[in-house]
């Protein structure tokens, strides 16, 4: 890189960083790569890429606008961060869209070649905030990316129009500098990811390069900042999103469990990149099958949990809709089977591309029937991992359907973790049954498919195959044992308790709920569940920090809950359940304990900002916030 | 899986010890038995037979089978047995439907898996009504239908399930009815040879709810002067001798019914189930407009191509033989992973 001007380098704890663009300009992979450099320095990281549902919407418009805010620091962190500290502008549009989550003084760098009058225009500026002084609160940076990055590649043989599309390689590389980060690891990544397109390489690599020299030597910035590596424990670490994650269980999980993987999936967004990264992975035997809607998706994976494999199924909202009936037929079957849901906005197509946690009494109620089935929710992005394993244990011992309740938020957001310990992991015993375990009127050994485990109340699982084993299943009541079709009301009644059973003995097999309680006397408990984790634990550290007290508990177990739940409730005497819903988990807790839990509620598409939740905590405790 | 050779089977190991609770006189009686009658001659397992349904009075039919068996919801059964069949290429597995339960509700799930052709025999009660339901007009009910759920007749044009079935990418599609059970036993044997998925049409007479529906074209004294059975590589003929007819193509391309003494056996049709184009076929399906017209019985198509199940396993052999087996500590380092010390 050339050596310029000498530029002070000032020491920052942590930085939060928006790149924001046109949904063409590719900034949800330039905020990826920043990330990855980020990681790779060791610095902690967590990122929320929000992007709109239209892949292209019209250009320059406040509703094509893509953003990827990425929170990087010296220490440990849960959330991307409330405020961002510098904000990448590549239009008017991405300007407008985000003006308003930036404090004052804070950092601008804007695109100044796209502030024309069309963009201004199309973004509902009636006049240019670069020269109309409605931007004086802020540092701005204006930068004409479009221009310098044409004019580099040009000496690449590559055509302006071409030329133009690597500007996001220009803002990237301005911002590498602005918080000097490696370059190889970029460098390496461009030429390994165009290898097939030399010229694009080429173009994107000038445009880098000449990102990073403005930056140096324009003498625009005063200084550029650094954010040292944090403190993690030792070990090896990988950038992971909560789909890869989970997708990862999915497989190490069935590796522990000896099971062949069959995932059935109809695509749908937040939840696809599951489907494709399983698909990606043939060599661990995997099958998998984009099925023709999301009942055969959910169909087709009962079926090969039928014959001995491991069925699984993804999907959002929607399609949780539509798996319904299949879900009860799975209860009555009583056969292994997981369904993830990766939870995003509704009801009905709803916010595709935003996150939600409303999806919690459908999957705890949303069937015909007394219909009872395990459901636990990953807690962050790394934590999928553990969860899908978790849902396999469970859905293999118990013999049930078992819904993972991930988010749109975790499923796409990123955060580092070290790679846990694979020979540590528990193996997961299938069990299959192997011999007859009746002896019929006749006095020969005969298979009933309904005697139950006395402790598990699991049923046997034997997938076809074995001689003397024959037996049929299906959705009509069962009787007791035998399995055979049963209309006596004496008899299903007591199916219906032994389900519940079955089910509400899980509490049993998972750990207790742990409160985090500092002091062992707060008055007021914090609930968590699923990603809002991060938020809840981030405020709670925050309100510390301040000498309050507040205690903080998360639920991964949504159904059955942990045995001591009704002990912790009781204890406090403030309950708050901040949630992106409604209150469905407060309603729960409420309906379950009797507890006076107070639901925060917040339904707009993105998690919790750390501030809204030090501030509600503030004003229960009696405090200003 | 046992190497032992397949015992000798009859028609009592396939039933199972639980009461048949059809209708008497119902024509799925008559489909058990030569069901239950059958499978000793195929050479196969009872442990390694799966019997599948969705809802419906045909889809009681896995509970009488000594066999595994699912009894699923309505419609879905296509879908369940495409998970189990991709996942155990060593059963047979044979899905038993009726027509509201894979033409209506189901139907999306049937046409895929033909078109997948996934290995599995699907058998399709056509009895033109919903029976289980108590009467009501099915996707296959003639139009003008009377039932308790239009009293003032059926508006809707019916599916022809053989026609379906083509148009859907079917590589073996047959049709026989509950009369002849000689004729069910050579055709589900055809299906069950089938490597793919197999449609059979059953035409099956509800003699609650719709009691005759095929008699004009089953009935034992109209029966071969109305049924017209396809035989692979043999001219299209039936009718009493003497008064043969036969299928004959006219100069515009479409199929009509010729009297044989008139225009000799030379003009005849040589049925041909495995051409790859099925427009003969799908011209085959469409000869009689509705059961009180000749109609084809037997094979309409019986193509070869590839199955969905061994071509998925093909795909995770070549995976394995490129990358090896799947390292999952390797998996979880595919990104970029570092190092604290
Ligand atoms: C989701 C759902 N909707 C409706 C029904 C009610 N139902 C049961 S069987 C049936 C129709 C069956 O007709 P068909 O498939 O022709 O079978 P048949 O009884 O004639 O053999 C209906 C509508 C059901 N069981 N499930
Ligand atoms: S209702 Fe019709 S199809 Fe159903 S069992 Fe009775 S006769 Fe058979
Ligand atoms: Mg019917």
């Amino acid at each position: 890189m050339a050596s310029g001007t000498h530029h002070a380098t000032e020491q920052l704890d942590q930085v939060i960083v928006r790149f924001a663009g046109d949904s063409g300009d590719g900034m949800q992979l330039t905020g990826d790569r920043f990330t990855t450099s980020s990681a790779l320095m060791g610095n902690d990281m967590s990122t929320f890429p929000d992007f709109p549902a239209e892949i292209r919407a019209p250009a320059g418009t406040l509703n094509g606008v893509s953003a990827f805010q990425v929170h990087i620091s010296d220490h440990d962190i849960l959330t991307p961060g409330d405020s961002p500290n510098a904000l990448v502008a590549m239009n008017p549009a991405a300007l407008k869209a985000n003006i308003d989550l930036m404090a004052k003084g804070t950092i601008l760098i804007v695109n100044s070649d796209s502030f024309e009058e069309r963009n201004l225009a199309k973004a509902g500026y009636a006049e240019n905030p670069l020269t109309d002084g409605t931007l004086g609160a802020y540092t701005v940076y204006e930068v004409p990316m479009t221009s310098i990055t044409q004019e580099v590649c040009k000496e690449a043989g590559v055509k302006p129009r071409d030329a133009e599309r690597s500007k996001n390689f220009f803002a990237l590389g301005l911002v590498s500098w602005l918080y000097t980060r490696p370059v190889d690891p970029t460098l390496k990544w461009i030429n390994e990811r165009f290898s097939s397109k030399p010229q694009v390489a080429e173009a994107n690599t000038r445009a880098f390069r000449a990102g990073f020299d403005f930056g140096e030597t324009a003498e625009l910035f005063e200084s550029n900042y650094e954010v040292r590596p944090a403190t993690f424990e030792p070990g090896e670490y990988v950038q992971v999103t909560g789909n890869s994650a989970l997708a990862w269980g999915l497989i190490a999980g069935t590796r522990l469990a000896g099971l062949p993987l069959f995932l059935g999936s109809y695509p749908i967004t937040p939840a696809s990149d599951i489907l494709h990264e399983l698909s990606r992975r043939k060599e661990f035997g995997i099958r998998t099958f984009q099925a023709e809607d999301e009942i055969a998706g959910i169909g087709a994976a009962l079926g090969a949990s039928f014959g001995g494999s491991l069925g699984v199924t993804t999907t959002s909202g929607p399609g949780l809709d539509l798996k319904s009936e299949t879900l009860g037929l799975a209860i009555n079957l009583e056969l292994p089977l997981v369904v993830v849901d990766v939870q995003r906005g509704g009801p009905s197509t709803g916010l595709p591309t935003k996150t939600e946690q409303a999806d919690l009494l459908h999957a705890m109620y949303g069937r015909h029937g007394e219909a009872p089935l395990p459901i636990i929710a990953p807690q962050t992005p790394s934590d999928c991992f553990a969860i899908a394993i978790e849902a396999i244990r469970i859905a293999v011992k118990y013999r049930t359907p078992v819904i993972v309740l991930s988010d749109g938020y975790l499923a796409n957001g990123a955060e580092p973790w070290r790679l846990p310990d694979l020979d540590a992991l528990e193996t997961i015993e299938p069990g299959f049954a192997s011999e007859p375990n009746h002896v019929d009127e006749e006095g020969n050994p005969s298979f009933w498919p309904y005697i139950r485990d006395p402790q598990t109340l699991a049923r046997p699982w034997a997938p076809p195959g074995l001689p003397g084993l024959e037996h049929r299943i299906g959705g009509l009541e069962k009787s007791d044992g035998s399995g055979n079709v049963s209309y006596e009301g004496v008899n299903h009644e007591r199916m219906v308790h032994l389900r519940r059973d079955k089910i509400a003995g899980i509490a049993a097999d998972i750990p207790l709920l742990e409160v985090n309680d500092e002091t062992g006397d707060a008055q007021l408990l914090l609930v968590s569940w699923g990603s809002t984790y991060a938020a809840v634990a981030a405020g709670v550290k925050r309100i510390r920090a301040r000498g309050m007290k507040a205690a903080h508990a998360h639920f991964r177990y949504l159904n059955p809950m942990p045995t001591n739940t009704g002990e912790v409730m009781g204890r406090y005497a403030q309950i708050l359940v901040p949630e992106i819903n409604l209150g469905q988990l407060s309603r729960i807790l409420r309906a379950e304990f009797l507890v006076d839990a107070k639901s925060m509620s917040k339904m707009q598409g993105n998690p919790f900002r750390v501030g809204e939740i030090e501030s509600a905590i503030t004003e229960m405790l009696g405090g200003k916030s | 899986m046992t190497t032992t050779a397949i015992p000798v089977t009859t028609r009592k190991d396939w039933s199972s010890d639980q009461e048949v609770r059809w209708c008497p006189g119902c024509g799925d009686y008559s489909i058990l038995a030569a069901v239950q009658m059958l499978m000793p001659e195929l050479g196969v397992r009872r442990e390694s037979t799966v019997f599948l349904s969705g809802i419906g009075c045909a889809a009681r039919f896995p509970y009488y089978m000594n066999t595994y068996g699912m009894h699923s919801i309505h419609g879905r059964a296509p879908a369940i047995a495409t998970g189990l069949a991709t996942t155990r290429p060593d059963l047979d597995v044979w899905v038993i439907t009726g027509d509201g339960d894979s033409l209506s509700i189901g139907g999306n799930h049937l046409i895929h898996a033909l078109r997948r052709n996934v290995r599995v025999n699907i058998l399709m009660f056509n009895n033109q009504i919903y029976g289980l339901t108590k009467g009501q007009y099915s996707p296959t009910s003639e139009v003008a239908k009377v039932t308790k759920s239009t009293p003032f007749g059926s508006l809707d044009t019916p599916f022809n399930p053989v026609s379906l079935a083509l148009g859907a990418e079917a590589s073996f599609v047959a049709r026989t009815h509950d009369m002849d059970r000689a004729h069910m036993q050579e055709t589900f044997r055809r299906a069950h040879e089938h490597n793919g998925a197999a449609f059979v049409e059953v035409l099956q007479n509800c003699n609650v709810f719709n009691d005759g529906a095929f008699e004009k074209i089953t009935g034992k004294e109209v029966r071969s002067n109305m049924l017209i059975p396809l035989v692979h590589g043999h001219p299209i003929v039936f009718g009493v001798e003497g008064e043969e007819r036969g299928v004959a193509q006219r100069a515009d391309g479409g199929l009509e019914i010729v009297t044989v003494g008139e225009t000799g056996p030379a003009g005849l049709l040589v049925h041909d189930e495995k051409r790859d184009d099925p427009g003969l076929a799908f011209a085959l399906s469409r000869l009689a407009r509705g059961p009180y017209e000749p109609t084809p019985i037997g094979v309409f198509r019986a193509v070869e191509r590839p199955e969905y199940g061994a071509q998925m396993s093909e795909q995770i052999v070549q995976a394995q033989e490129k990358r090896g087996l799947g390292d999952v500590a390797a998996l979880l380092r595919s990104g970029s992973s570092w190092t604290v010390e």
